[in-house]
């Protein structure tokens, strides 16, 4: 009878814990060294290494499967099965963002130089050059988004907290959300659209492409302060309230200064999101090679555009417009990472203990 | 400084759901008064009326009159933010601001209305509600320090420093011990008791012993189920509404057999 | 009986910011309604105006082969990305252990941080040429499947590149979104499921899945239009002609709205403008319709689900 007892806790036989991990690495060697065979016996030596992944997978688990469906029965072969498929999503994704880090930064580092942090491109046809002008209108332009989106954000964001009632308030949310929807180069075609009425046809101006980044990110601002403003504790409003402070003073010396690194985060994040935009400010900012400090007029080039304007219109010399591409886009890679690390830290450290 | 309130068919309101009906009662000036009852009987409701402080909750209104010294509470001139400014409150949980140090949440009265006062006026008086919620020892070398840093017990007469720093007439208790530890509540008991040298207390307390060691006056609320509004059943003096109440009601609930 | 109306004394201050509040708050709806508006005025031009020489043949059908490379690419990116962000949500909140997940939810995040035309840069001069290959096989063996049919293109540049790369850019958001669904399962659910002896794909199926049905629909209407509206990656990467083709191998792909805005739109002059600004007009339609059903579906949910 105990033999019996045991065995029924036990269930089947288990596969011992080395198994999954050598047949994995076996089957991967098998399935690189059949393809190194194939490319060495075709005329094409290049080796691909598509093939070799979905081969050494497929056979991974099928295999896999078969033996734990031998050993372990029906229920604990299909739950390898799907342990491997999900794991298998997972690295898939994380292939392209080690990929697209490695290019950045090998082809970036090329022109990555003194160069082309302190020079624009005016007058430049082949080697050399910079892309100052582009960094210069990406700060003046995200700048001016900010100081529009955030006040607008933060306010909406209170209104919906702190104020909002009823089918409007219910609209507004709702329609937050499908904002945060809207095409960037719908906003800066919108933009256009707008600058049209005042300035005629053919307008390229950079506080356009300053309105066009605020519609894309006054909708994110709402959102992350709306979250913050939601877990300030109701304690904290009645303990002013109590003391007699008028809601407006609730909100602006109890309320935001509680949420602030949460809204700052948020903030960060979102400039995040729209710095990298490219489409609304190729519509309304345009491109130029040359240094232009005045938002307010003329063409304005910004670094998302210098990249793909680089590498669109290639010059003569086109290894030098693809490196100045690479070389921006390390830049803009470099600036978002440094938001979303600047973000990270604020939240880390300024948000208020207890 | 202390007052006398008056309440005269008061009915408290959440939108159309009657909380608490017809109370009439005086709550006496210089003494604690508590309000005990079962969950749910509206003593809550009823505390935070005394201050205007269930307008925060929309569709919560009041019918009736509550008068403070012979003035309206609900007259159609006053402004509830200056009601509050008399009226003191302390809190179930202690809630100190956490982005504020210890002296800043004492003065938070002044500082969040942009009242501007002098350095020296400013520590007289953090030092003289310290001391008045007998807190000043405990917290004078560290007043630069964020309130979040102390003990419950501490916070919360923090708390009671922050409501009697404005000088306010009233002091309304929402059972202000019910988070803390014996010790802790000893300790606001006893701070309670001096309060009342200088201020009109209110406190509702879950805790009958609580209610008869430091109140002079106890009202006892009740509903006859749940959907029903709140009443006061009885009100008297404390000693004789824990030895020998008028209402069968009463008796069956300090005699602990309900509730 | 005095029945006192608490007549609320308004504060001057509380006014003005309440209202201040009030009309940020509603200029989200007039925004909104304003890119509309104004998108509609500037489209006028496009039909009154002198005869376009690129839409001779009238604007729908102008239109008409670029909405189905919007919508194709989108369905393609869509068709690659909701298993895999199935896959990734499941992974982080059910397999992977809890720091480990916590580090592996920042690196999909991070997918979601990068600039589309870095995508773009990396989908043209890394992915297109290392995807080749695989390409002409699957022209060579399953070319007989209407999609892999017809003459392979030699760069790469193809509908099936762009939709990889739309699904790569979409995976972060719907990933996200998924995971959240997922985390919100009830635990008692999850336990009860464990309890009865179930393994923990069996768990996920039973308790998990069934829980987070509405929400991988809705996340999948999210990637849906956020890979609509997609401008400079698909700008970069396809290599576009006027047509309507279903092969996703072939160098004449139809190109998608938005990239032919991007591309179009520097150098049109004139009611030539107006017109692209009317495909925008079209575009931004699509979208909102796509984000109203996907926000109205989260919306129902959050109601009927009784999680938080």
């Amino acid at each position: 009878m105990t033999s019996q007892v045991t065995s029924s806790f036990q269930g089947t036989a288990d596969l011992p814990k080395w198994v999954s991990p050598a047949m994995l690495l076996a089957f991967f060697m098998g399935s690189f060294t059949l393809q190194v065979m194939l490319a060495s016996s075709t005329e094409q030596n290049e080796l691909n290494l598509i093939p070799v992944a979905v081969f050494g997978l497929v056979g991974y688990a099928v295999a896999l499967y078969a033996l734990s469906r031998f050993v372990e029965g029906r229920r604990k072969a299909t739950d390898r099965l799907v342990t491997i498929l999900v794991t298998a999503a997972f690295s898939l994704a994380l292939i392209p963002l080690l990929s697209l880090a490695y290019t950045v930064v090998q082809n970036g580092a090329a022109r990555f130089d003194a160069e082309f942090f302190t020079f624009s491109m005016r007058n430049i046809v082949g080697e050399g050059g910079g892309a100052l002008h582009a960094i210069i209108g990406t700060l003046e332009i995200t700048g001016i988004a900010t100081l529009i989106s955030v006040p607008i954000g933060i306010m909406a964001a209170i209104y919906l907290v702190e104020y909002g009632r009823g089918t409007i308030a219910r609209l507004v949310t709702f329609f937050v959300d499908v904002m945060t929807g809207v095409p960037s180069i719908v906003a800066g075609l919108f933009a256009y659209a707008l600058f049209v009425i005042f300035f005629g046809p053919g307008v390229r101006m950079g506080l356009g492409g300053a309105i066009a980044l605020s519609v894309l990110m006054i909708p994110v601002v709402i959102r992350a302060t709306e979250e913050m403003l939601k877990i300030v504790p109701n304690e904290l409003r009645e303990a002013a309230y109590a003391l007699g402070v008028p809601k407006w003073l609730t909100v602006i010396k109890v309320v935001l200064p509680t949420a602030l690194a949460g809204i700052a985060t948020g903030v960060m994040i979102s400039i995040a999101r729209v710095i990298g935009e490219t489409a609304p400010l190729l519509i309304i900012a345009g491109f130029t090679a040359s240094m232009n400090y005045n938002p307010f007029d003329e063409r304005m080039m910004t670094l998302p555009v210098f990249v793909y304007t680089s590498y669109a219109n290639q010059g003569v010399d086109m290894q030098s417009y693809v490196d100045r591409a690479w070389a921006g886009a390390l830049t803009l890679m470099l600036i978002v990472m440094v938001l979303n690390l600047v973000a990270r830290l604020i939240s880390k450290y300024f948000s208020p203990k207890g | 400084m202390s007052k006398r309130i008056e309440l005269q068919k008061l009915n408290v309101y959440y939108s159309s759901f009657l909380a608490v009906e017809d109370v009439n009662m005086v709550i006496e000036p210089k003494a604690i008064t508590a309000f005990i009852g079962p969950s749910g009987c509206g003593k809550s409701t009823l505390i935070r009326t005394l201050n205007r402080m269930h307008e925060v909750i929309p569709g919560a209104r009041v019918e009736g009159q509550l008068l403070m010294d012979g003035e309206d509470v609900y007259g159609p001139d006053v402004d509830p933010v200056r009601v509050r400014r008399q009226v003191g409150m302390v809190f179930q949980r202690p809630n100190p601001f956490p982005t504020m140090s210890i002296k800043d949440n004492v003065l938070s009265g002044y500082k969040l209305n942009n009242s501007r006062m002098s350095k020296t006026e400013a520590e007289e008086l953090t030092e003289k509600a310290l001391v008045g919620a007998n807190l000043w020892n405990e917290v004078k070398d560290r007043l630069d320090k964020p309130g979040s840093g102390l003990s419950g017990g501490q916070q919360q007469r923090l708390c009671i420093a922050r409501a009697i720093a404005v000088e306010p007439d009233v002091i309304l208790m929402d059972e202000p011990t019910s988070a803390l530890d014996p010790i802790s509540t000893a300790a606001i008991e006893d701070l309670a008791v001096e309060l009342k040298e200088k201020f009109t207390v209110v406190i509702v307390t879950h805790n009958m012993q609580q209610a008869s060691r430091i109140s002079d006056m106890t009202a006892f609320f009740n509903i006859a189920g749940t959907g029903m509004p709140g009443k006061l059943i009885e009100y008297d003096r404390t000693e004789k509404i824990f030895s020998n109440p008028a209402e069968q009601q009463t008796e069956d609930y300090v005699s602990g057999r309900f509730g | 009986m005095t029945a006192t109306k608490p007549k609320a004394i308004r504060r001057l201050g509380d006014v003005i910011f309440a209202n201040l509040a009030f009309f940020a708050g509603v200029s989200i709806l007039a925004t909104l309604a304003t890119v509309a508006a104004f998108l509609f005025v500037q489209s006028i031009p496009a039909f009154t105006g002198p005869e376009i020489a690129a839409a001779e043949d009238g604007f729908w059908n102008y239109v008409f082969p670029f909405v189905f490379g919007t919508v194709y690419a989108s369905i393609i990116a869509l068709i690659i990305a909701t298993p895999l962000a199935i896959g990734i949500a499941l992974y982080i909140s059910h397999f992977a252990n809890r720091r480990f997940a916590q580090l592996l939810g920042y690196a999909v995040d991070l997918l979601a941080a990068i600039p589309s035309v870095v995508y773009g840069l990396w989908g043209i001069l890394v992915l297109a040429p290392f995807l080749n290959p695989t390409f002409m096989w699957l022209n060579e063996n399953l070319g007989w499947i209407p999609f892999f049919a017809g003459q392979v293109s030699a760069t790469g540049r193809t509908m099936l590149t762009v939709g990889i790369v739309l699904a790569i850019m979409v995976l972060p958001i719907m990933a996200a979104l998924i995971r959240e669904v997922f985390l919100q399962t009830p635990r008692l659910h999850e336990e009860a499921a464990l309890a009865l002896g179930a393994t923990r794909w069996e768990m996920i199926k039973m308790a998990v899945l069934p829980f987070g049905r509405t929400g991988i629909i809705s996340a999948a209407m999210l990637g849906l239009g956020r890979s609509l509206g997609e401008t400079m990656a698909v700008a970069m990467v396809l290599s576009p002609t006027a047509v309507i083709n279903f092969a996703v191998l072939t160098s004449s792909n139809s190109n998608t709205i938005a990239a032919n805005i991007a591309l179009q739109f520097p150098e049109a002059g004139g009611n030539y403008s107006n017109l692209l600004i009317a495909t925008g007009l079209v575009l931004f339609a699509i979208t909102m319709v796509v984000n109203m059903i996907a926000r109205w579906i989260i919306s129902r949910r959050a109601e009927f689900s009784g999680a938080n």
